[in-house]
């Protein structure tokens, strides 16, 4: 090959090698995060400052992370797994790949938000709402149940993100609750009710602020981040099921695991409690308003609180067998 | 052989994916369901009419630019090339903002779905046809064209008899390159909500965990790739031998007279649709938007990864094309084709299923590299390396073999005849090429990922990390560094490609 060319090849190859030099000391504590870096970086860092623990983050996306963690097998570089939601954990310690989380770490946490095998502890709850435009829909007028949904004078008025991750987990949630047969007829009555899909919460939700539907089928949290951007924004959340004899509202979690093998496991312990201590989770409180669910943190004024809210009484450890006949389900309703 | 180096690297991938695929409980019924059915005949009916429509676009592109006298054609060659530097992620969000519901400018029917997935994704590959079709254009001896137009052939005609022969290697290397491309793409396609079997394989990683069954469905793609790549040679056809001369005199160009600014205002229109309203989309909200915005230094480090792992695999995918290009065009054998067409069925796997098979392989046997720049370079050459194939493939096969023989007679070995002869003269090709690299490198995500080192991003891992918060707020930014930066590299690459090709 020619001179220049091979002169730009070394000197290409120099540049990455500089570019290599980002990697970090073999003896930090390796976290998979599937929570966004802009959410989660300061609380990570304020952990590392805490304690002295050299601390390296790869974040991605938590369903790509898991699937990382099972090629990567035994070799696998990650000490914790921080999930958004506790589906891939329950997948990931079916599997066989989180150690039981030590000692009574995970204690604090009511017993529907973790792993009854203990490997597995939820940091924050995420509730599913009906989001609404106040403008458009009056209290009076909301639906108790989301069953209700199928009615035809929701037609067209309706939105939500079939692909989410958080609404396949629900649907395996509403399935396992009231059986799949009345899970499917419901889908299927807002696909004929004319609901609008959408590819994610946000969006979602800023349809409903901008009038496009009425009601939007997301986290509770999306809420307040609305609120951040758009101030005034005529959206308010409605937590269904809550009559006497109702389904109830699904709580999921973002949650930790300790992944089995790793040579980090105090540090790891160590990480475990802090992120369920009382700094963390009112920085969870405030940052994100999600639902503190240790430390006997409250959560905003404005949501209700756990104790009162119902609750869909199903286990979440469930989730992760069921997402793949979730995902069949949304597929033959025709809705992904 | 390095040849033989290359196609082993291309094959871990489809290797691993049948490894998974073959742990479904029941691939051969999953791959033949209805669902399956469909997922595929979307994606082969997208994938062709964007093909059909971007080759088209490229070509008279392409001969516009090389064979007529529009004005300033330096910088029209640049602009034209445009697009490369938007992601399709970036693109269909701009698009469905600017014509979709509730939309900026004005509602087009359509948009979400079929029709505004297709226009994406034309405007975004249009110019792998431009690039490699205006290389060989350049290259050509001009002496065909003069021969026919003094033997009385009108230009017309001159384009259809002489013209339009010459360009089907390079038609049909880039059309395979944008028909693959699209296979393999997921922004665009996700976001404008057209469901392709690569929208279902990363739902299916998304939201199963049993990476089993995309992995079936991953392997249908690679058995449309080989049935593309199949075709593909047919069209090629036996590309006879044209003549690339090295210090030639300037091809002929048609005068076009009252027409020379209504065709640069058409040839306009096509990157101002592909380019300049995402542009001016990103530009307007980011401007109205509250967001905290990213942190200087983050963006600059970012900006320089990103350029240093694009520009590697530009390098290491040109340098290796070189000999499997020679390999396919001067030695039709059987081992030839199957390098070529495990080169090339890779590109249209999408990033995440190489990714995921890089970590396999790197995690439990190589230790070394995994998580390392190297790897993500690796696995950047592993998705491009046909681009840089397909541009080095038409550029030799325009150089007449018996260029090399001449010098082998005068006593080089084959090697030196061939560093000494034919790779000046293909130099243009392999820069066209190096520069698709680069550009497509710059914007790849989901194996950037995955693979990176802890504490390493790249832009596009910015524009990604921003964008789960609301995209333009936190993901702007990122964005338009990211295509400043590509559209500043893009100027001299394709500087560098087109003197290469005239010389």
């Amino acid at each position: 090959m020619s001179k220049s060319l091979r002169a730009t090849l070394a000197a290409v190859v120099a540049a990455a090698g500089l570019v290599a030099c980002t990697d970090g000391g073999s003896g930090d504590l390796v976290v998979y995060s599937g929570r966004n870096e802009n959410l989660i970086r300061p609380v990570l860092e304020r952990f590392a400052e805490d304690t002295g623990v050299d601390i390296r983050v790869r974040y991605g996306d938590t369903a790509e992370l898991a699937a990382t963690i099972l090629e990567e097998g035994a070799n696998t570089r990650a000490d914790v797994f921080f999930s958004q939601d506790a589906g891939a954990l329950a997948a990931l310690a079916a599997k066989g790949r989180l150690a039981k989380l030590p000692g009574d770490v995970a204690e604090p946490v009511d017993a529907r938000f973790r792993d009854p095998g203990g490997r597995w502890v939820g940091v924050t709850g995420r509730a599913r709402v009906i989001a609404y435009n106040t403008n458009r829909v009056p209290a009076g007028e909301l639906p108790e149940s989301i069953f209700e949904l199928t009615d035809p004078k929701w037609r067209d008025r309706i939105g939500f993100p079939p692909t989410n991750a958080s609404f396949v987990a629900y649907v395996s949630a509403l399935t396992e609750q009231v059986g799949r047969d009345r899970t499917k007829a419901w889908l299927e009555g807002l696909e004929a009710n004319g609901a609008k899909t959408f590819d994610n919460n946000i969006v979602t939700l800023e349809a409903v602020a901008d009038g496009e539907v009425d009601i939007g089928l997301v986290n509770h949290y999306y809420l307040y981040n609305e609120f951040e951007q758009r101030p005034g924004s005529p959206v308010a959340n409605h937590y269904p099921g809550q009559e006497a004899g109702g389904e109830g509202t699904f709580v999921n979690v973002a949650g930790l695991g300790i992944l089995e093998g790793t040579d980090r496991a105090a540090d790891a312990r160590r990480l475990v409690a802090y992120l369920l201590g009382r700094d963390a989770q009112e920085y969870f409180r405030t940052e994100t308003a999600e639902y503190p669910l240790a430390a006997g943190v409250e959560p905003l004024p404005e949501l209700p609180a756990l104790a009162e809210l119902r609750v869909i009484d199903v286990p979440l450890h469930r989730l992760g067998r069921d997402l793949e006949a979730s995902l069949d389900l949304l597929k033959e309703v025709g809705l992904t | 052989m390095a040849g033989v180096a290359v196609a082993a690297a291309m094959v871990l991938p489809l290797a691993h994916l049948v490894l998974r695929a073959s742990e479904a409980a029941d691939p051969l019924a999953l791959a033949t369901s209805a669902r399956a059915a469909r997922a595929l005949g979307r994606t082969v009916a997208l994938a062709t009419i964007v093909t059909a429509v971007a080759t088209v676009f490229g070509v008279v592109l392409a001969w516009v630019l090389e064979r007529t006298d529009v004005p300033a054609r330096g910088l029209l060659g640049v602009v034209v090339a445009l697009p490369l530097v938007i992601p399709t992620y970036v693109l269909a969000v701009a698009m469905k903002d600017a014509f979709g519901p509730s939309p900026l400018l004005v509602e087009l029917p359509g948009v979400v779905g079929f029709r505004g997935a297709a226009a994406a994704l034309t405007l975004a590959t249009y110019p792998y046809v431009f690039l490699v079709a205006r290389a060989t254009l350049a290259s050509v001896d001009p002496a065909l064209e003069e021969a026919a137009r003094s033997l009385g052939d009108r230009p017309r005609r001159v384009f259809r008899r002489v013209v339009l022969p010459l360009l089907r290697p390079a038609a049909a290397a880039g059309g395979l390159l944008v028909f693959l491309y699209t296979l393999s793409d997921f922004g665009a396609v996700s976001i404008l909500r057209y469901e392709t079997l690569t929208v279902a394989v990363f739902g299916e990683y998304r939201t199963s965990f049993n990476r089993a069954r995309p992995a079936v469905l991953g392997v249908l793609l690679v058995a449309t790739t080989l049935v593309a790549v199949a075709v593909e040679r047919r069209a090629r056809g036996r590309a006879a031998a044209t003549r690339a001369v090295a210090g030639t005199r300037p091809s002929p160009r048609r005068g076009l007279g009252r027409w020379r600014w209504p065709v640069t205002a058409a040839v306009l229109a096509v990157p101002v649709a592909g380019a300049g309203v995402p542009l001016g989309v990103l530009v307007y909200r980011a401007s109205l938007g509250s967001g905290s915005g990213e942190r200087v230094e983050v963006l600059a480090r970012a900006a320089v990864s990103s350029v240093g792992l694009s520009a590697a695999a530009a390098v290491v995918a040109v340098v290796l094309a070189v000999p499997v290009g020679v390999l396919v065009v001067r030695f039709r054998s059987r081992f030839a084709t199957f390098v070529e067409a495990a080169a090339t069925a890779g590109y249209a796997l999408p990033g995440l299923v190489v990714a995921l098979a890089l970590v396999f392989f790197a995690a439990r046997h190589v230790p070394l590299v995994y998580q390392t720049p190297a790897l993500v370079v690796f696995a950047y050459v592993i998705r491009f390396y046909p681009e840089a194939l397909g541009a080095a493939r038409a550029s030799i096969a325009a150089v007449d073999p018996a260029l090399e023989d001449v010098a082998r007679t005068l006593g080089d070995t084959p090697v030196r005849a061939l560093r000494r002869v034919t790779v000046p003269l293909v130099r243009g090709g392999l820069a066209a090429g190096g520069a698709l690299v680069f550009l497509t490198a710059m914007k790849e995500l989901p194996a950037t990922l995955l693979l990176r080192p802890a504490g390493m991003d790249t832009l596009a891992t910015r524009v990604w990390t921003g964008a789960a918060e609301g995209f333009y707020r936190q993901a702007a930014p990122a964005a338009l560094l990211l295509v400043l930066v590509s559209a500043l590299a893009l100027g001299p690459a394709l500087r560098l490609a087109h003197r290469g090709g005239a010389e």
